[in-house]
């Protein structure tokens, strides 16, 4: 799910883009006027040797304090690379066990919590926490989060009360707080359909699902706190702008909806309303992400399409 | 010499033949042992290893195809295949799609009550093995499936005319109709408060024109499917016609699968033929006529078809008989050597409009 990423590099006035193209990632930069600049292809190796092709299921780049790594997951295990993909900084194997089993087995779902860690998700419902030092390739794994019993989906974090939401396939939600270790803050059930991208702002959870609902529950509580029937299809992507809680959503009904979310601090009422459609004609959604941390411009990815399509508000 | 068939007779003698193949191929595929490797957990074959299998179904009767012509067929097949996976409502109308392409080919052998056995069981097995996956577990599995069938863009007449795909090779996507069963119609939205009471309503337009669904299709043995894809596409007359002009300029790096020397790693091998042993191939006696179908409009043009199709798409079939030595295993190489079908010398079968009419309907 969501097989784009997207880094804004402000101070060089470049955008970064990572796009998942089966066991391949395309990395491409563009500058403001929209020339591209420069690409670059990963692909999922295990350890540095280009053993057999694996599926990539997802490429995120996680930005923290001191340095920006670039995270691939893929059937084979968790890469992370330097933020523009010239080398690879740490390679985790997932376990394979004998003789193969009957399930899938794959990574899926990253975030970077709490300044210091970067989350990644597993086929078996396991989060992996890693520890990110400042610089350097000393990345050890410290915990493992075993609450989920279907495969991890996507997970979201930001800075305040909850640190980290992760769901899963079923559409089950947890959310987390981190001090030195996570703990279980609430759990929020499912209701019969996948979960497949989560967001966290602002205290508020925003989920996609696969039958086009998104819903907005209290992070803190879980409780639920608005519906949307906002696509006529599985949606793939969700992507927050934080700076002024832009929301939008991308699905396979080929839409890119723009959403508002918006709480009141008196009342601490939660609000979502529409903005913006539009049609990316004839393609399924695969990805898609804000530009900016405003929300004024935005890019898609959809299936067979070898472009990335980007809108900016006029 | 030939005496000239009365039009009736060559219909009936078409339709024998017709019956024949359905036959067989129906046969060869249900086959116990074949669907017993199918149904274990395995990872997707490659395409080199779905094209052998492929042919070696296509020539399990006395009907015989050249290679420009199976080319033909096989693109065919996997862009209608495309098409149905992508246009699944809900991940799990891939099943009904599956039951769908059943209840087809259960018609077509409706006389012979052995088969058909053969093919309810098999339905049994599918309901009994998918039945029960999450919707997550099924958008894994048409994800894995749409990956195979990415950058294909050949176009195919049929579905050029019907206006189901855009002269880009890329499908229609409609933005409109009924919503999946499970979907409700996008365009509202609804706000609680803390306790749950629901405050606030406010409707918005998504962009399409989409309508509440009338129905879930079943997921039993017998019933409505109400899902259409997966439906003979040929229950109208028309023509068979797949476009290789302007498919070439789409091709990304999926072809470099193809360019590799060493055509399947050992385990894909040995799982071949596993399931090779598993299909009986009838060889056309002497004294039976076999035919040869030619999906083009005559011989020329399909040698021509042959000659001038792009490198880029050629199916690099496997030639088994050259990697036997690889083999230590004799049992296996003796299996594979089973399967070498000579090629019969075709018959002059008379290339009259009534038998390539009855062609066109296959």
């Amino acid at each position: 799910y969501n097989n784009l990423s997207v880094l804004p590099l402000r101070d060089k006035q470049l955008t970064y883009f990572a796009a998942v193209h089966g066991s391949t990632v395309s990395l491409a930069s563009a500058s403001a006027d929209g020339l591209s600049v420069s690409h670059r292809q990963l692909q999922a190796k295990e350890g540095g040797l280009a053993v057999s092709a694996s599926i990539v299921t997802q490429a995120s780049w996680c930005v923290l304090p001191s340095r920006v790594l670039l995270v691939l997951t893929s059937q084979k295990g968790i890469q992370m690379y330097e933020s523009d993909g010239s080398i690879m900084v740490y390679w985790h194997a997932l376990d394979v066990l004998e003789p193969p089993p009957a399930q899938a087995v794959f990574a899926r779902g990253i975030a970077a919590a709490s300044g210091r860690f970067i989350c990644v998700g597993t086929s078996s419902g396991l989060v992996l926490v890693f520890d990110i030092p400042s610089k350097g390739t000393n990345i050890t794994l410290s915990e493992v989060l075993e609450e989920h019993r279907d495969s991890i989906t996507d997970i979201a974090s930001e800075d305040g009360d909850a640190d980290l939401v992760t769901a899963d396939d079923s559409g089950a939600l947890c959310v987390w707080r981190s001090k030195e270790e996570f703990s279980l803050l609430t759990k929020i059930s499912a209701f019969g359909w996948t979960c497949s991208s989560v967001k966290l702002w602002n205290g508020v959870i925003a989920a996609g699902y696969g039958n086009g609902q998104i819903r907005l529950y209290e992070a803190m509580s879980g409780a639920l706190r608005a519906t949307v029937s906002a696509h006529a299809r599985w949606i793939y992507a969700l992507d927050l702008a934080p700076l002024t809680g832009k929301l939008l959503s991308g699905a396979e009904d080929s839409y890119v909806q723009i959403w508002k979310l918006s709480r009141s601090p008196d009342t601490g009422d939660i609000e979502i309303e529409h903005c913006h459609s539009e049609c990316v004609t004839d393609t399924q959604l695969c990805g898609a992400r804000f530009c900016d941390p405003e929300g004024n411009a935005f890019a898609a990815t959809g299936y067979d399409l070898s472009e990335i399509v980007r809108y900016g508000q006029v | 010499g030939k005496t000239a068939l009365l039009p009736q007779r060559t219909a009936l003698l078409m339709g024998s033949f017709v019956f024949a193949v359905m036959n067989d191929i129906i046969t060869t595929m249900f086959n116990k042992k074949f669907m017993e490797e199918l149904f274990k957990p395995q990872e997707l074959y490659s395409k080199k290893a779905l094209r052998t299998v492929y042919d070696r179904l296509a020539h399990a009767s006395i009907m015989r195809l050249n290679q420009a012509s199976m080319d033909k067929l096989y693109d065919l097949m996997t862009m209608a295949f495309k098409y149905q996976v992508l246009l699944c409502p809900r991940s799990k109308d891939i099943l009904l799609v599956t039951f769908n392409h059943l209840d087809a080919i259960k018609d077509f052998i409706r006389d012979s009550p052995n088969i058909l056995n053969q093919v309810d069981e098999t339905f049994r097995q599918l309901i009994d093995m998918y039945s029960c996956l999450s919707a997550g577990e099924f958008q894994l599995i048409r994800q894995t499936l749409l990956i195979f069938f990415q950058d294909m863009h050949i176009r195919v007449s049929i579905f050029l005319k019907d206006k189901v795909q855009n002269s880009n090779g890329r499908f229609v996507l409609p933005i409109s109709g009924p919503v999946p069963w499970g979907t409700e119609v996008p365009g509202l939205i609804r706000m609680f408060n803390c306790n749950g009471d629901e405050v606030k309503r406010v409707e918005f337009t998504n962009g399409g024109s989409y309508i509440s669904p009338q129905r879930e299709g079943s997921f039993d043995l017998y019933g409505d499917r109400v899902l259409k894809l997966g439906t003979n596409m040929y229950s109208v007359s028309r023509p068979v016609e797949t476009h290789m002009s302007g498919a070439s300029k789409n091709l990304a790096s999926h072809t470099k699968e193809n360019a590799a020397p060493n055509p399947l790693a050992k385990e894909e091998l040995n799982f071949l033929a596993r399931l090779m042993g598993g299909l009986e191939i009838k060889k056309p006696n002497g004294s039976e006529p076999g035919f040869r179908l030619n999906l083009f409009t005559t011989d020329e043009e399909e040698e021509y078809a042959a000659l001038t199709r792009p490198e880029e798409l050629s199916y690099k079939v496997i030639n088994i008989q050259a990697t036997q030595d690889q083999w230590q295993n004799e049992e296996l190489a003796r299996i594979m050597g089973e399967f070498e079908v000579t090629d019969q010398p075709s018959q002059s079968t008379s290339k009259g409009d009534d038998l390539l009419a009855m062609m066109d309907e296959l």
